[in-house]
């Protein structure tokens, strides 16, 4: 029976003294996610702040859990907040009903909206799980400048980057 | 009956009419081929060239003039070396038209990729995509590779206002020419035309101010691509994310289905909210096809910040206290009813008045109920079938003002070969389609009904039409003289109806009233009361829809004398703010019921979004109040209301919510999945409604017009006459942002210029006006069209202009 005991034991010092640890000390220490991981959305800018998303609602209508809702409202020259005639003036979506298929990602015609890192998503109350504009969107880029913006007038006509003749 | 002819679609057999064109006929056999400019309810121009087909046609011997046979007997078909377009080829006996040959596919698909070549990528925030003709023909017959560089794409303007309503974006359009030929064939305002030529070619508006056309709004329906968008809907929604709820206007007498779109939103915190109001196709009343004053300010108002509301422990109450005062008035109490009530309402009045012995009256400007209940218009009914050996008189109505859908209607009944006879003391719009225009001094209404029979030509056709339809209304008329030409165009029609033809479809007499059911409460028996001020006074008086006070001062002072006023409404007014009890009642859009248009056909409508928090239906505040007097009337379902209604009232005879959802097919299909074909508008599911019996058939006796001698200008007078304007300043209309300029165009005293001048006046000029001894300050606006030593003032526009009257007008010193 010692001779048993002793063998159980062996196991756990040598994992104890001998073996590589593989427990992380998270939240103060964090693995990394692989690089097509799908996290917590982010809603994207361009360089100038402009906003990428133009309000397009393919992502809502392309999402299976119906876990985004937008409402759009029309830019001017005066007052732009993306490019092109339209913006997403309300944008949320519902962190608890997103099983983060990154189906939007894809519906996307301007690579607005993106799936990230972020896994760290958990709430005291449901109505904290729905995500707004503001929390969704990146910090404005270096150089550039928070919407709305004041642009010259024929610059920012297209709300879908222009194309490119495809070369091969 | 138009000659059958056979053919074969795609091997299929097909049998249509003569004239038939070959599109159409694919179509009546759920064979779609792709259209871009025809739409089925105008004539084909062969423009966009979408619609290609194969299309062979029976070999004829040339020497015998017989078919040439093939080894098996059948006709030997000849195919043309080319496509056809099948929007612009009649059908002919024994042709072949395929569709889906290889041939057919790689015609149809280039010009999509041809058309694409011009087209924005633009789908994504375009209002159109998710319900867009073009998208829809990409997805079915484009190619998935475009041959074209991007850098030939052709670009162009946006974001142009055609007018305040419309949008064009240049990129988007494909050049159909839709919305042109719908402005210029079907709306009779050509306004609208191509500028410049091959990829330049633009729509223009060249009316002054833009786009001025009532019917602007169908253009963005019919128009295949996202190139006119509404301003109202602008980036409202996607089209899929919209739930439809079907309606019937409620801005005008004659009744258009439509469809009210709603979706949650933020604003409202996840509430549903209407974002648009679309036609919704009913041949017999609307066609495919509503005015904006429906589209732009339908809804809108029920939306409006002076909505009443109670909670509902003080609704209780308040309802509580009201009910003891009506308990204690009994056969002391008025009930004035307006015209935006549902029939379900007006009759739950009717039963709570006749509990009480109350004396109940319909508020409203325009007399000959009368008339139009018995001469009224009977089943079967459709302005859509008017045509050669048909006669239409139009009396005293301005109807592109007043019910601008039967404008459209009439102007088709008398291209299709209708008798259209316009008497007016001013021009109208309709005066350019009719065939004889009278034109009569304000107040010779009766006296030129009376004599047009003895006119030569249009004697004849009134006598000798197949058909007889008689509008009147109220134009530079009040309620005495409405009725006494009610009787008079009555009289008329009888004397000219042979037996028996009365109660025939298309025959009668139609009432251009100003509110949608003012018909259902006539049938019911509600009558228009000829001398309020003294009924009201001293008794207790429960309003309903109706705003005396707002509209006349005399009532104002009137109801102030009142004993009690109960007043019931859907936003604030006058009358409710002098009330002593104010009821809360929901919008037409928040509950269901029916309407009786005109044309005395009733219609169901159904809930778009919940009733506004605090209000209910008017039936049911009316049987809470009939409960705090001890009478049970239903107040819950206005389905029971319905039912019991029918069984009571003999005009309502046979009606149920049952019949009214009953549903024929319509042609042209439009609606379902082929959206090019016919437009956004909608398809009707939930019924055509059904028109009342008439009272003629169970032969009623005509009755003799007593005839009462109209208001006539005298030299040295001026005579103020009320009018109909489609935008007013009435309560409905003023929460329609989108309106706002159209109600001022013609907010004004409408003068002839050498009036004006005599006056010292000038377009534009600041007046006053003088009326049973007050004064009102209004802008001058001069018309050469209106005849001189009167002044036409349009009603709703805060001068209390009810009958004709003799006014004094000056200057306004700056
Ligand atoms: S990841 Fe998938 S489920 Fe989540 S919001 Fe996007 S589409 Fe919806
Ligand atoms: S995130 Fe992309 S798909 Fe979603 S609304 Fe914005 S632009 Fe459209
Ligand atoms: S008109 Fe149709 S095809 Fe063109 S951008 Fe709009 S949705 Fe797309
Ligand atoms: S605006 Fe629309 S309806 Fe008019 S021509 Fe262009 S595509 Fe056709
Ligand atoms: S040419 Fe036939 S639909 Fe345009």
């Amino acid at each position: 029976m010692i001779v048993e005991l002793a063998r159980g034991l062996w196991t756990t010092f040598r994992a104890l003294f001998f073996e590589k640890k593989v427990t992380v000390q998270y939240p103060e220490e964090k693995r990394p996610v692989s690089a097509r991981f799908r996290g917590r959305h982010v809603l994207n800018r361009y360089e100038n702040g402009l906003e990428k998303c133009i309000g397009c609602s393919l992502c809502a209508a392309a999402c299976p859990a119906d876990a985004i809702f937008v409402e759009s409202a029309e830019n001017s020259d005066e007052k732009r907040f993306s490019p092109g005639e339209r913006y997403a003036s309300t944008y949320e979506i519902n962190m608890l009903r997103c099983i983060y298929c990154g189906f939007c990602e894809d519906a996307c015609p301007t690579e607005a909206i993106t799936l990230g890192d972020n896994y760290e998503l958990s709430f005291y109350d449901r109505r904290d799980a729905i995500y707004n504009k503001d929390m969704l969107i990146v910090p404005v880029p270096q150089g550039g400048q928070l919407p709305p913006l004041v642009t010259e007038p024929g610059t920012f006509t297209r709300s879908v980057p222009a194309m490119k003749d495809p070369v091969d | 009956m138009a000659k059958l002819i056979n053919l074969h679609i795609n091997g299929t057999p097909v049998t249509v009419s003569e004239g038939t064109l070959v599109v159409d006929a694919a179509k009546k056999v759920g064979i779609d081929i792709p259209v871009f400019c025809y739409h089925p309810k105008m004539e084909p121009v062969g423009m966009c060239r979408q619609c290609l087909v194969e299309i062979g046609r029976p070999m004829i011997d040339r020497a015998s003039g017989q078919p040439v046979l093939n080894e098996d007997g059948t006709p030997k078909l000849q195919f043309g070396p080319k496509l056809e377009t099948s929007c612009t080829t009649p059908v002919a006996e024994g042709m072949a038209v395929l569709t889906e040959t290889a041939k057919a596919q790689a015609g149809q698909k280039e010009i999509i990729e041809l058309l694409l070549t011009s087209h924005p990528l633009d789908c994504p925030v375009c209002d159109k995509g998710g319900e867009c003709p073009l998208q829809n023909l990409t997805m079915e017959h484009g190619v998935s590779e475009s041959r074209f560089t991007f850098a030939e794409k052709h670009h162009g303007e946006k974001h142009v206002p055609l007018g305040d309503l419309i949008l064009l974006d240049r990129e988007r359009c494909i050049q159909c020419a839709r919305c042109i030929r719908f402005q210029d064939k079907i709306a009779g305002e050509p306004v609208l035309s191509f500028y410049q030529r091959g990829r330049n070619t633009d729509i223009v508006s060249y009316s002054d101010p833009g786009f001025d056309s009532v019917f602007s709004g169908n253009t963005s329906d019919i128009c295949p691509v996202g190139a006119l968008t509404t301003v109202e809907f602008r980036f409202g929604a996607r089209a899929w994310e919209l739930k439809q709820a079907a309606s019937i206007c409620s801005q005008c007498p004659v009744g258009c289905n439509v469809t009210f779109n709603v979706r949650r939103e933020a604003s409202t915190g996840g509430g549903y909210v209407i974002k648009r109001a679309m036609p919704r196709q009913n041949e017999q009343v609307n066609e495919i096809w509503m005015c904006d004053k429906g589209r732009f300010a339908g809804y809108q108002y029920t939306e409006s910040a002076s909505r009443l509301k109670l909670d509902p422990a003080e609704l209780d109450s308040t309802l509580r206290l009201a009910a003891a005062k009506l308990a204690v008035a009994q056969a002391e109490t008025v009930i004035l009813a307006g015209g935006r009530l549902a029939n379900e309402d007006f009759f739950t009045l009717k039963q709570l008045a006749a509990a009480l012995g109350a004396k109940t009256y319909l508020y409203s400007n325009m007399g000959g109920g009368e008339q139009t209940t018995t001469y009224g218009l009977s089943a079967g009914s459709n302005l859509g079938h008017l045509g050669k050996g048909d006669t239409v008189l139009v009396v005293a109505a301005d109807l592109y003002n007043e019910a601008p859908l039967w404008h459209l209607r009439l102007k088709a009944a008398a291209e299709r070969g209708a008798t259209v006879i316009v008497a007016a003391a001013r021009a109208t719009k309709l005066d350019e389609f009719s065939q004889f225009v009278i034109r009569y001094a304000y107040g010779d209404e009766v006296e030129t009904v009376k004599t047009l029979a003895d006119k030569e030509k249009i004697g004849d056709a009134i006598k000798n039409s197949k058909n007889l339809v008689i509008f009147y209304g109220s134009d530079g008329l009040g309620l005495a003289g409405t009725a006494a030409l009610a009787e008079t165009c009555a009289n008329l029609f009888a004397s000219v109806a042979v037996d028996g033809r009365t109660a025939t479809p298309n025959n009668g007499l139609v009432g251009v009233w100003s509110t949608p059911n003012r018909q259902g409460a006539l049938e019911m028996g509600f009558a228009p009361c000829t001398n309020l001020a003294a009924e009201i006074a001293g008794k207790t008086v429960y309003v309903v829809a109706a705003d005396p006070a707002g509209d006349d001062p005399a009532l104002a002072e009137a109801l102030k004398t009142a004993k009690t006023v109960i007043a019931q409404d859907i936003l604030e007014t006058t009358t409710t703010r002098l009330a002593e009890f104010t009821l809360p009642a929901a919008a037409y859009t928040e509950r269901e019921g029916t309407y009786t248009n005109a044309e005395r056909r009733v219609q169901r409508f159904y809930p778009a979004v919940p009733a506004h928090p605090g209000t209910k239906p008017d039936f049911a505040l009316t049987a809470a109040l009939a409960k705090g007097c001890g009478l049970e009337l239903e107040g819950r379902s206005p389905l029971l209301v319905m039912n019991k209604l029918a069984l009571s009232e003999s005009a309502f005879r046979g009606i149920s919510y049952a019949s009214l959802s009953e549903m024929v097919e319509q042609w042209p299909i439009i609606g379902r999945g082929d959206l090019y074909y016919g437009g956004t508008s909608y398809e009707n599911k939930l019924g055509l409604g059904q028109v009342l019996e008439s009272k003629l058939s169970s032969g009623l006796a005509q009755s003799q017009p007593t005839i009462h001698a109209g208001l006539r200008m005298r030299e040295d007078e001026l005579l103020a006459v009320p009018v109909t304007k489609l935008y007013d300043n009435g309560i409905t209309l003023t929460p329609a942002k989108l309106l706002q300029a159209h109600i001022q165009r013609f907010n004004g005293l409408i003068l002839n210029p050498a009036t004006a001048l005599k006056l010292g006046l000038e377009n534009g000029a600041q007046a006053t006006v003088s009326l049973n001894g007050v004064t009102y300050p209004a802008k001058v606006l001069v018309d050469a069209s209106i005849s001189t030593g009167v002044v036409l003032i349009p009603r709703s526009m805060g001068i209390p202009l009810l009958e004709p009257t003799a006014v004094t007008i000056l200057a306004q010193e700056a």
